[in-house]
């Protein structure tokens, strides 16, 4: 790729960085081909052992719908006033998960940083499986789960459509359209790895499985013109959506006039809290994964700098919306914008909203510093402050706000139900359940990025020599 | 003892009453009975037994198969018929509308019950009747749901097993020409003519005791003893003056409705030049006349004594001194006084039924002295009996004691659950050699009986009674009795050997009183059926001679003074199994499913306890464990406690529910007595109130408006400037048609409920139990919301009707994806149950959360008799829909097609909502606003009072409120609090 590299020198001197030295292109496609490509009984311990807890949590999951599509919503702790509370919260925390995936792929991909190849596959892996956990709760949230095909636009002998004016209405565009998209930019992202297992597949089961997912993919010139020009267009189709959906999420919110929900900062707000937990996600996951298959090699420390970095961008934005919510409380002078501040700070729920400022804005301050940023035991644990206190972003904004709103008469507290923690816990199984599966089955680094990358560091190593 | 004890373990339902030898005792209870009954020691276990249960069992078994599952769900197969020869009358889908009558401490109280193809579906007042006025209560609106309650008695019973009306007629013939005059009846109170004729017919020698736990045999012997009259009469539309001495008139017993309408109708200030009427109240614990009043005084009961006998002393009445008062007090009483003075002739003073006969008595005299006899006081002749109390029950005590009583029948009263205390009914009632038991249920009392005779529904019986004033209505059935139950006149006459219909004996009656018969007795037979009354049929009113010399009432007891009260809504018990009653939020404490130990900031703090602990209340050595609840206004060192709750046999609904108060109370002190111990046993108790925050949070201005008379008439500078906010959406077309609209005035709401339970009755509203409720999940429709303002000792207690506003830029509209809430042309924000999936962003964007959801199957699908009283009008809704109020769209809906079908519009006030005509104040009007002439839009011109909630959210709401006003006394200064 003679062009990204002239476009991108700057770039290219730390491209060492990035990969461990001693790397060929055989070394690259046989590290991550032979962790898909092991005989089955070759599969090690660990990823038995974690699909086994994943599986578990998946049944409890699975459990819990059950009961909730026999019994009703009423197995959760939901109420009126307070009748979004897990399920919303986990949607909207699930989602922003999935946006660390499709600005890595995406938006990185329109930037030409190649420190994204190494994690790109795994982030948007993690992308698709967290929209996966995302969308089934606004699907079953709903009293009636048999009925949501109602939400689609399709016409109907009930001669009606749906209410396009409603925010929820703009959510089943928004998700339905990102997850086919991201599906279809992480396929056609797969598809040269997919060749080259197919490849160097031995059993006659894998070779079909590669084989016929890799589509007659010959790795010829035409093939990767095309297939350039495809990922370019998808890149751009992904690169609005990760504004656009959480955007839209956020207008779930804004749009309605509930003090603490009908806040105009709400979109961009959202995207940056997004991005925010989706790479604190991204080291959470990456860093046991790394240490799990001898990956230290293909991900580097760069790389956990770098998404670090891009993590207090965004937690700093976020920081900026809290402190722009207090504000607005007093510039508004209405009494109930004032009262929803003073209720957050020291109402019944004050623990959740001083959770949320330690967890989100206080312990990523550390990552002013390079030595935590490439210190992995404190980023681990960076990483998942921010997961929790994203998640108590979402608490805070669904729970606080609903809980205690115009009329004092109708003021109630909200408790979480057995099935509300199911739900929720649950759907780690899911989401876990999906991953273990895809790095047994799928490479969870992009093989031919990475030897791009080979290439690039030698010419490099070359260039200088020859200087 | 033992009593206390096994009541503690019927209540043991809850964990942390259980001891651990209850526990040990009640698992091998439960084990034994799984064995025999599986489904019922399920439902032991459980505290909420009959809805979790059926919950229970719908998951279980839809999770063991998934036939449960809605895809799988099929319709039976049913066939419609037509009917062969139509009913006369009956119009399919058209409710038709009879007149008849409902007894309330044995009053009548005429009503007009709705009959949809032969099946009674509601109950509303008979305008034509003079102690209903058309209005009704919680407790009248509820009493058909008793009707159709799945847990009455079914059937006659003898020694445990069942028997027949034929077996037990003949028994009953046989035993009393037995027992000869050892015949003894004990009923509730009773005034029907024909049944006292009955009882008269009986050998002589028996006697017909009437004994209601709840009796006002104060009021009357206190009357008695002043101006030798037992029955009185007020005009509270002639008074200007009121002076309350601890009594709800406006919410308590046969002249409630009638005294609600009257006292309203001179609280409206309407006019150009507004006059309101003045209340005074003193009271132990607020009440819902309580908060109307312009000058509240917390005291204890026993306080009101010294009160009246100041008063007394005050205007003059012979040979009665002053007490000494505290400060507040006489200032209190000295502002009264002089008001009262002022306004002779047009003033009223009114004590309660729970205070003494002296303070009965002094208050006659007070009245005669101000001259308000006559103009606001008047008395009749005596309509049913004097004792109805204690001293009733005492004697028939004493005459099973000596022997004399070889056959006792128990009807329509519980007495080994609501005797007092100390006269160990029980062992009483078994010294006698026949006990015949009749009721609409098996409850505590019918264990103990040979025969249980099980008893007619008042919309199933005939009958007649007297009203408060005397006026006669016929009680007519609407429905054949659903299992074959008798009425009290069956089982006396039964009892005579007479084989009559009540029917028949009820007319054969009147036809000997009037001495007609034939054509003419039949016309006006049928008159009197069809409009609910029988004319000219009131009480004479007597002269009173006033008594020269008065008791000075008891003196007021130190240290803490327990008070029991009938409960606000399931009153002496007898409804304990009426779900409507036990989930409609109690005035005030909004409190639900339980009764509590209600004790002021204070004192609560004195004693070191807080809402949700529990205590064991000890009074002449017996006790009972009871929660706490701090009630601010509450008059300090005063404990109150509501009768009717803690019952063991009512049912699956009302079995313990709350603690049995009846349990510690003596008959020594019936209403209040010093003495009671209490002390902390636990703490935690889930009290399901509906209402967890009190505190308007200083938004008065947008939620609750309240001034004073004279602020209307001298307004202040207008802090809040009115500015005119815009909308992104057009405007609603609202020149032509219909459009409706609703005006609801504070200031005369007492929060008394009727809206409540009558809108729970109209619109299939399903009841949810004690554990949905504590998670917040009630689903009226309309609810009375309850702030407080003011210090916690003194507060204003403000009660507002909240239902869906139907606002013209409605939030809930925009956010419902699926377009299944709408607005109408007719300016109704509608909800369309089939169109919802149930997101439920429609409620979190209500502002006024008015919105109810389905969080499970609410709706009783299954007992067929529950599905009998559903309104066939409106939707029975499933799990997992959003629901609220439509202004009753259904009865616009009949109005209009009989507005078309005659060629004319919809007059005003031909739409009657269900909450506007239970209303006993009538603070609700609902009318056409595009019509300038409807009352609504009077009511809504009222510039000064005239508001909508939460103005500054620009939802433009439909429904309006009339602000409060209160006519405080300058003389006392400030708001009706500082008293």
């Amino acid at each position: 790729m003679q062009t990204s590299q002239k476009i991108n020198q700057p770039v290219v001197e730390k491209l060492d960085e990035l990969l461990a030295p001693g790397q060929t292109y055989a070394s690259v496609s046989a590290k991550i081909g032979d962790i898909v490509l092991y005989p089955v009984l070759k599969t090690p311990w660990g990823w038995i052992g974690g699909i086994a807890i994943a599986g578990l949590l998946l049944m409890l999951y699975l459990y819990s719908l059950a009961t909730l599509f026999t019994v009703g919503i009423g197995i959760w702790g939901i109420n009126v006033p307070v009748a979004w509370g897990f399920d919303i919260i986990n949607f909207v925390w699930w989602i922003g998960i999935g946006h660390a995936g499709t600005l890595i792929s995406a938006i990185l991909l329109l930037f030409r940083q190649d420190w994204r190849t190494s994690i790109n596959r795994a982030a948007e892996a993690m992308t698709i499986f967290a929209v996966a956990c995302a969308g089934i709760y606004p699907l079953v949230h709903t009293g009636r789960p048999w009925l949501d095909y109602w939400f689609l636009p399709y016409p109907s002998t009930l001669g009606m459509w749906p209410q396009f004016r409603s925010p929820l209405e703009w959510d089943v565009f928004a998700i339905s359209t990102y997850a086919t998209v991201s599906v279809l930019f992480w396929f056609v992202g797969l598809i040269p790895d997919l060749a080259t297992l197919r490849d160097r597949a031995q059993h006659p089961v894998a070779k079909f499985f590669y084989g016929a997912l890799s589509l007659g993919w010959r790795g010829a010139a035409k093939h990767w013109q095309r297939y350039e020009v495809a990922s370019l267009i998808l890149a751009g189709l992904s690169t609005p959506l990760v504004l656009s959906v959480h955007s839209i999420i956020s207008f779930d919110f804004a749009v309605s006039q509930l003090p603490g929900w009908h806040v105009t900062v709400f979109p961009p707000y959202f995207v940056a809290g997004a991005v925010y937990c989706g790479f604190a996600m991204v080291i959470l996951l990456m860093i046991p994964i790394r240490k799990l298959f001898g990956l230290e090699g293909l991900i580097t420390l760069k790389h956990f700098d770098v998404m670090s970095k891009v993590m207090l961008a965004s937690g700093l934005i976020v920081t900026y919306g809290y402190f722009g919510e207090i504000f607005y409380a007093w510039y508004s002078a209405s009494i109930y914008e004032y009262f929803l501040i003073v209720n957050r700070t020291v109402g019944p729920y004050a623990w959740s909203y001083w959770a949320l400022i330690i967890f989100n804005v206080l312990i990523p301050q550390l990552l002013w510093f390079k030595r935590f940023r490439t210190n992995l035991p404190i980023l681990l644990v960076i990483s998942v402050a921010i997961n929790i206190g994203m998640w108590f972003e979402r608490w805070v904004i669904i729970v606080l706000s609903l809980h205690r709103d115009f009329l004092p008469s109708s003021w109630d507290v909200y408790n979480p139900s057995f099935y509300d923690w199911a739900t929720f816990i649950g759907s780690f199984g899911l989401f876990f359940v999906l991953f273990f599966l895809f790095i047994r089955l799928l490479p969870m680094i992009t093989i031919f990025e990475v030897r791009d990358l080979v290439h690039k560091t030698a010419h490099k190593a070359h260039d200088q020599k020859g200087h | 003892m033992s009593k206390e004890t096994h009541d503690i373990q019927q209540n043991s339902g809850r964990s942390y009453w259980r001891s651990l030898d209850d526990l040990v005792q009640s698992s091998e209870f439960q084990e034994r009975l799984a064995r025999e009954f599986p489904q019922e020691a399920a439902e032991l276990r459980d505290p909420v037994s009959r809805r979790s249960f059926l919950k229970l069992m719908g998951a279980s078994m839809a999770l063991s198969s998934l036939a449960g599952c809605q895809f799988a769900i099929k319709q039976p197969q049913e066939k419609i018929v037509p009917y062969v020869r139509q009913p006369e009358q009956v119009i399919p889908g058209r409710a038709l509308y009879f007149a008849t009558t409902m007894a309330v401490h044995g009053y009548g109280i005429g009503l007009l019950a709705e009959s949809h193809e032969g099946r009674p579906t509601k109950v509303e007042g008979n305008p034509d009747h003079p102690a209903s006025n058309g209005s009704s209560d919680a407790w009248i609106q509820a009493s058909i749901l008793t009707m159709y309650d799945p847990d009455r008695s079914q059937q006659i019973i003898k020694d445990g097993q069942p028997s027949t009306w034929a077996e037990a007629s003949a028994a009953l013939a046989t035993a009393a020409a037995a027992a000869g005059s050892g015949i003894r009846v004990i009923s509730e109170p009773n005034t029907s003519p024909t049944l006292a004729a009955l009882v008269a017919s009986l050998p002589a020698g028996s006697t017909w005791y009437q004994y209601d736990p709840l009796s006002a045999d104060n009021t009357s012997t206190g009357t008695m003893n002043a101006v030798g009259s037992t029955n009185t009469i007020y005009a509270f539309d002639k008074a200007d003056v009121v002076v309350a001495l601890d009594s709800d008139f406006t919410t308590t017993g046969p002249t409630a409705l009638r005294y609600a309408r009257d006292f309203a109708s001179k609280r409206r200030a309407h006019s150009a030049k507004p006059k309101m009427n003045r209340l005074y109240m003193a009271e132990p614990t607020p009440t819902s006349t309580g908060t109307l009043a312009d000058h509240r005084l917390a005291v204890k009961a026993s306080a009101v004594g010294s009160l009246t006998q100041a008063i007394a002393a005050a205007v003059g009445v012979a040979g009665v001194s002053a007490p000494s008062l505290s400060e507040s007090e006489s200032k209190w009483v000295a502002s009264a006084v002089k008001d009262l003075q002022a306004h002779t002739g047009a003033s009223a003073v009114i004590a309660g039924e729970t205070q003494p006969a002296e303070v009965h008595a002094l208050v006659h005299a007070i009245n005669a002295a101000l001259n308000n006899v006559g103009s606001t006081v008047r008395y009749i002749d005596p309509v049913g009996t004097m004792n109805t109390g204690i001293n009733s029950l005492a004697a028939l005590v004493s005459e099973i004691n000596a022997g004399a009583v070889s056959m006792l029948v128990i009807a329509d009263t519980n007495l080994v659950y609501n005797a007092p205390a100390n006269f160990n009914i029980a062992e009483i009632i078994k010294k006698v050699p026949t006990v015949v038991h009749f009721g609409l249920y098996q409850d505590e009392t019918s264990e103990l009986a040979q025969w249980h005779i099980n008893a007619a529904h008042y919309l199933e019986s005939w009958g007649d009674l007297r009203a408060f004033d005397g006026t006669v209505s016929v009680q007519q059935p609407l429905i054949a009795p659903l299992y074959d139950g008798k009425t009290l006149i069956d089982v006396v006459a039964a009892m005579a050997g007479n084989a009559s219909s009540t029917h028949d004996l009820v007319k054969n009656f009147w036809q000997g009183v009037t001495g007609t018969d034939g054509y003419a007795f039949d016309k006006n037979w049928q008159i009197a059926l069809h409009d609910g009354i029988v004319p000219n049929t009131a009480a004479a009113a007597t002269t009173p001679t006033l008594a020269t010399s008065f008791k000075a009432p008891a003196a007021t007891t130190d240290g803490l003074e327990i008070v029991f009260r009938a409960d606000p809504s399931i009153r002496d018990g007898s409804a304990a199994n009426n779900g409507w009653l036990q989930e409609v939020p109690k005035p005030v404490t909004k409190m639900t499913w339980d009764n509590t130990a209600q004790l002021s900031p204070k004192t609560a703090e004195k004693l070191g306890l807080k809402r949700g602990d529990i205590v064991k209340l000890t009074l002449e050595g017996r006790s009972v464990d009871a929660p706490v609840f701090v009630v601010p206004g509450q008059s300090d060192d005063t404990v109150v406690v509501h009768l009717g709750y803690g019952r063991t046999k009512a049912g699956r609904v009302g079995s313990s529910v709350g603690f049995n108060a009846y349990a510690i109370r003596p008959s020594t002190s019936l209403w209040h007595g010093a003495g009671v111990e209490i002390t902390k046993v636990g703490e935690d108790y889930k009290l399901a109130s509906t209402q967890m925050h009190t505190d308007l949070e200083g938004r008065d201005y947008d939620i609750y408006r309240a001034k004073t008379l004279d602020e209307l008439i001298n307004p202040h500078e207008e802090k809040h400037a009115h500015h005119e906010i815009i909308s992104l959406f057009p405007e609603w077309d609202y020149s032509k048609g219909y459009q409706w609209g609703m005006s609801i005035d504070l200031n005369v709401c007492n929060g008394c409920n009727a809206c409540v339970v009558a809108c729970q009755a109209e619109n299939n509203i399903p009841v949810v139990g004690k554990e949905q409720v504590w998670m917040g999940r009630e689903m009226h429709w309309i609810r009375i919301d309850t702030y407080f303002s003011g210090d916690a000792e003194h507060p204003e207690i403000y009660q507002q009707p909240v239902a869906c506003m139907q606002c013209e830029h409605a939030p809930c509209e925009i956010v419902c994806p699926v377009a299944a809430t709408v607005h109408d042309a007719e300016g109704i924000n509608n909800m369309v149950y089939n169109r919802c999936v149930g997101t439920k962003y429609c409620s979190n964007n209500c502002p006024y959360k008015v919105r109810r959801f389905n969080f499970f199957q609410y709706s009783d699908m299954e007992t067929p008799s529950l599905k009998l009283q559903r309104n066939p009008d409106v939707t029975v809704r499933t799990r997992g829909v959003m629901e609220k109020c439509n202004y009753c769209q259904q009865r616009i809906n009949e109005a209009r097609i009989d507005a078309r079908t005659q060629g004319r519009e919809i007059k005003d006030g031909e739409v009657v909502t269900a909450c506007q005509q239970a209303c006993p104040t009538q603070a609700i009007v609902f009318g056409n606003i595009n019509d300038p002439s409807s009352k609504v839009v009077q009511l809504k011109a009222l510039e000064k009072t005239s508001y909508t909630m939460l103005d500054p959210l620009n939802t433009k709401p439909r429904t309006s409120y009339l602000a409060k006003l209160t006519n405080p006394n300058p003389e006392l200064g400030g708001t009706h609090g500082d008293a």
